[in-house]
């Protein structure tokens, strides 16, 4: 079963001390009126997945084309847009909002974002390299990445030699992170440990790969729209108790 | 307030820990929940505070310092944290530092701290 994501904001890092003693490193993570914003079927595009946009950007910033995307699905314009692969059945409304509670606290996820960037990283830093002896007559190179191959055959260095360079501002996916705790009031998912990119940064969320699919997970998303309908009959049926 | 100081305000709040006046220096008492298999007591954990990290929020921590059978003992223990049961003032010291980790290279008469005699208690807290 394949539903969709969510796109979210990375707030900080904090704790949550449990009830058994433990306590949990988390990293806050918020929806920001996360709305479907379009929809790839079979029949047009070969594929099906929802396109989600979250946050909100000024629509004189936003450019033509993207404000006629908007308009087209009348959603206010959206600051970061991302596809996410689902299941034809698990298609997604234009316009609907998608809420916290599509992921529930003990389930998996894998988050995915842009990592902090590092810059030119030498060897050391960037591939965990040793580098050279303090003493022994090592001099001015103690942090280099020492011999790059053999001699006159091949006469080369082999490609994807791990070498000094640019480092960090890549995506990277941090996979089978749990998720502690979910407030739907205030959009906001805890998942245990780090996520990659810095604060303010944008992560897409999706259920682990590399565990089976929860059973008890909300098809085909968690929506605003759900929620506001289930909320009236839950207030008439305590009236009547 | 930022959204993680209201989140770490809110979840000291809902701790609802009652975490008495007390710096490095102090003695203080430690009830500490302890699991042995089934069934959990409190211990108790007497010594020296040495010093206090991190503030009152919900990262804070604090050092406690004993004598244990001639070998010195140091325990952290998280300001917050649902394992402890009680935290006591014995005694009030009186010390010039924040962090008192000279005391690791001390021993008996040299590692005394004096009593603060007219400690005060801060604006607002009960003793």
């Amino acid at each position: 079963m394949l539903r969709s994501g969510i796109i979210a904001k990375k707030i900080g890092m904090t704790r949550l001390f449990m009830d058994d003693g433990r306590q949990v490193p988390v990293t806050v993570l918020k929806l920001d009126n996360l709305q479907v914003v379009a929809q790839r079927t079979s029949e047009k595009d070969g594929y099906t997945a929802v396109q989600l946009g979250a946050g909100a950007a000024k629509a004189k910033r936003t450019s033509k084309a993207m404000r006629g995307h908007f308009a087209a699905a009348k959603v206010e314009p959206k600051r970061k847009v991302a596809e996410f692969r689902v299941d034809p059945e698990n298609l997604i409304g234009v316009g609907e909002e998608i809420t916290a509670d599509h992921y529930f606290a003990g389930q998996y996820v894998d988050v995915a974002g842009t990592s902090i960037g590092k810059g030119f990283a030498g060897a050391m830093k960037r591939h965990n390299f040793g580098g050279l002896r303090a003493t022994h007559g090592v001099s001015i190179s103690h942090r280099s990445h020492g011999s790059t191959g053999q001699c006159q055959d091949p006469g080369k260095v082999f490609k994807g030699k791990k070498m000094a360079g640019h480092m960090g501002a890549a995506r990277v996916t941090t996979q089978n992170l749990e998720v502690v705790k979910t407030d739907a009031d205030r959009g906001l998912i805890m998942v245990k440990g780090a996520v990659p990119g810095s604060k303010g940064g944008w992560v897409t969320v999706k259920d682990a790969v590399k565990k089976p699919f929860p059973e008890n997970a909300v098809l085909p998303a968690a929506l605003k729209s759900a929620a506001a309908q289930a909320e009236p009959a839950v207030e008439e049926k305590e009236g009547e108790a | 307030m930022d959204l993680i100081a209201q989140l770490e305000a809110e979840q000291v709040a809902a701790l609802g820990k009652e975490i008495p006046d007390f710096k490095a220096g102090d003695t203080i008492r430690v009830g500490y929940k302890v699991t042995e298999g089934t069934r959990s007591r409190v211990q108790n954990y007497e010594g020296v505070c040495i010093s206090r990290k991190n503030g009152a929020g919900i990262a804070g921590s604090f050092t406690v310092r004993k004598i244990s059978f001639g070998e010195g003992v140091e325990r952290v223990f998280p300001l917050h944290s649902t394992n402890i049961d009680s935290i006591e003032v014995v005694r009030r010291g009186r010390v010039r530092r924040s962090k008192l980790y000279y005391l690791r290279a001390r021993r008996g008469k040299s590692a005394r701290i004096a009593e603060d005699s007219n400690y005060k208690p801060l604006k607002g807290a009960k003793a």
